[in-house]
């Protein structure tokens, strides 16, 4: 299943991305974790490959990259996990420019095609960096997706939407990643404007942990995703926890 | 500020802006602030103002003549040690202070390791009038305690940082995730030649400070330029203030000291020029130690100034081109060039700056030398005396 047919084709009214670190707590627990958010509906699945120094991450996907690493797990590994879960829906890495650019971007789009991995989201790569690993994506027909950030003027809006592949990842604050109370004033204009910039369908994460934030971003975008709250429950209850919690986001967004 | 070179965002294929997407308008932002600020005469008089009347440049450059005859040939310190607040971070803090007031971002953050840019930026922010936060690892603020004390009297608040090995690598990381939370609002003082672009070529400007007053004392007092400029690298940027203005002087040799902590062959070291490979770290592509899939790995030195995996992307190409020669020199020979100073010249450097005096002592020349001393050594005296 495609990028594209996970956005289209759903039954909600916005397509569930869950994010979930490989490797946290295990290689084993993650597939797990994977596995139970597909089941729980899930449509695609942002797997996060952990790194030392992770600049966009808030605490809780801080500490869990930090015990992945601790745990043995390496982006071969992570990779392993994609390949489990790929069958079952799109799977976008999230992964830091030092982990492609050490591999090679070629090297590196060629292993997580292989991998079955279906895009990459690189959130230390902006748009005026991105140009060879996008070509090296490319290649292997994975979709570099973008991110656009509160701060980013209309004029790099329309560039990074004109480049943009598999869909625009909006943060929807200024802030690393994280679960915050409140949807920020301002979010429907931001991805009005995506939208109008590109051909591609317009996600939204950072800071949504709530069924009732995911139905307000469902609102106004065509995804939403996940991250805190699902490696907070990972982290708390394992694979079962964190099927609740997409279950309940899943019937959030179906209503 | 003579001669100013362009803002680089890439030094051959180092450098760049690895960040986050919501800094990059900040980053641009900055970049156009440095460019017209460095222009402006206004505030190029009212830097220069400060840096003699409130830091006491110029600072000496002092012949060591004791040194001198332990080496063979004439020494000349750049006596960096003597500025308000005892390093040359001063120079950097200053100059980024005013700029954040000119933008009108009446936060500031920073971070520290051993405590010298964050006492620096507190300095700078008392003195301006601005907000600061200085980010700082828990396990160097056990360290640096009276440097975390001068912060606080100061007015700053210091923040701990608990994640790795709680040093200067996470306290960079935090500040910058200060920044993309708070960016509307604050100002990132970083405190070396290190980071997304433009901070490199801003901190550099800054800072070569210290090699144009060298270059034009040296001519004055010496009656000639240098064989040799020395200086030690930790993100690099008294050696970057030291070099540049000598670029061009096709025979003076150029060398940066890294630290080679216990030893090239261990993993204990902070000498990725010398050792290292290439990745990105802080928002720039540059030498790194990382192992074969891009963790960035922990550095190691007795000097908790050069402990940092990464270095000034312009390094990195100084390097590549050859210009300047990088070398590495372990914590021993640098605690026994601490004492050496000490008792030669009454003078007690850095541990950072010991470094640079080692690799002298290692190599004498009976050229003339010109070594930075960026820094006084007070704030190591726990360390010093602990190690005997």
């Amino acid at each position: 299943m495609s990028i594209a047919s996970a956005f289209a084709d759903n039954g909600k009214r916005a397509a569930l991305m869950p994010y979930l670190m490989g490797g946290y707590p295990s290689i084993e627990e993650s597939i797990a974790a994977g596995l139970a958010a597909v089941d729980a509906g899930a449509d695609l699945l942002e797997l996060g490959i952990p790194f030392s120094d992770p600049l966009a991450d808030g605490p809780v996907i801080h500490a869990a990259g930090t015990e992945a690493l601790a745990a043995g797990a390496t982006p071969h590994g992570v990779l392993g996990v994609c390949e489990r879960l790929a069958v079952r829906v799109p799977v976008v890495l999230m992964v830091y420019a030092n982990i492609v650019l050490t591999a090679g971007a070629g090297a590196f789009a060629l292993r997580a095609a292989a991998a079955g991995a279906s895009g990459l989201i690189v959130p230390d790569l902006p748009h005026d960096e991105a140009d060879e690993v996008r070509a090296a994506c490319d290649a292997e027909g994975l979709a570099l997706v973008p991110l656009v950030a509160p701060t980013t003027t209309p004029e790099r809006i329309a560039a990074i939407g004109a480049d943009a592949r598999g869909f625009v990842y909006t943060v929807s604050l200024t802030g690393t990643t994280g679960e915050r109370a409140e949807l920020p004033e301002g979010l429907a204009e931001t991805v009005e404007r995506v939208r109008g910039s590109t051909d591609v369908p317009v996600a939204v994460g950072f800071g949504i942990s709530t069924p009732a934030q995911a139905r307000a971003v469902a609102h106004v975008a065509d995804g939403v995703i996940v991250g805190s709250r699902i490696v907070r429950a990972a982290g708390e209850g394992g694979a079962d926890a964190v099927g609740s919690v997409v279950r309940e986001l899943a019937g959030a967004l179906r209503d | 500020m003579t001669s100013a070179p362009p803002l680089e965002r890439r030094f051959g294929p180092y450098g760049g802006r690895y960040v986050p997407e919501t800094l990059i308008p900040a980053l641009d932002e900055l970049e156009a602030a440095w460019a017209d600020a460095r222009a402006d005469p206004e505030f190029v008089a009212r830097l220069d103002q400060l840096l003699r009347d409130y830091v006491g440049r110029p600072t000496p450059l002092y012949h060591a003549q004791r040194l001198s005859g332990l080496v063979g040939g004439a020494v000349w310190l750049k006596r960096e040690d003597l500025t308000h607040t005892g390093s040359h971070k001063i120079n950097n803090a200053i100059g980024q202070a005013l700029l954040a007031k000119r933008m009108g971002k009446p936060r500031v953050i920073a971070e520290t390791g051993a405590g010298q840019h964050g006492v620096a930026a507190a300095t700078a922010c008392a003195l301006l009038g601005l907000d600061c936060v200085v980010y700082m690892g828990t396990e160097d603020m056990r360290r640096q305690e009276p440097n975390v004390q001068r912060m606080r009297l100061l007015g700053a608040e210091v923040r701990g940082v608990d994640a790795g090995a709680r040093t200067l690598k996470e306290a960079v990381s935090a500040a910058i995730r200060d920044w993309v939370a708070n960016v509307e609002s604050t100002h990132y003082v970083i405190g070396s030649c290190v980071g997304p672009a433009p901070y490199p070529s801003l901190v550099r400007d800054l800072q070569r400070r210290i090699g144009d007053e060298a270059r034009e004392q040296l001519l004055t007092q010496a009656g000639r330029l240098p064989d040799r400029a020395i200086a030690c690298v930790g993100g690099g940027s008294n050696a970057i203030g030291t070099f540049i203005p000598f670029v061009d002087d096709a025979g003076v040799e150029l060398i940066g000291v890294e630290a080679a902590g216990e030893g090239l062959s261990t993993r204990r070291h902070s000498a990725p020029l010398t050792t290292g490979a290439r990745g990105v770290l802080h928002g720039a592509l540059t030498g790194v130690l990382q192992d074969e899939e891009g963790q960035i790995l922990e550095a190691h030195s007795i000097s908790a100034g050069l402990d940092y995996p990464g270095v000034g992307p312009e390094h990195a190409w100084l390097r590549d081109s050859g210009r300047v020669r990088y070398e590495a020199v372990e914590d021993g020979a640098a605690l026994e060039a601490f004492h050496r100073v000490a008792q030669l010249e009454g003078i007690l450097p850095a541990l950072e700056s010991s470094h640079a005096i080692a690799w002298l002592i290692a190599n004498p020349s009976d050229g003339l030398s010109l070594v930075t001393l960026s820094g006084r050594g007070d704030k190591d005296l726990a360390e010093v005396l602990a190690l005997g």
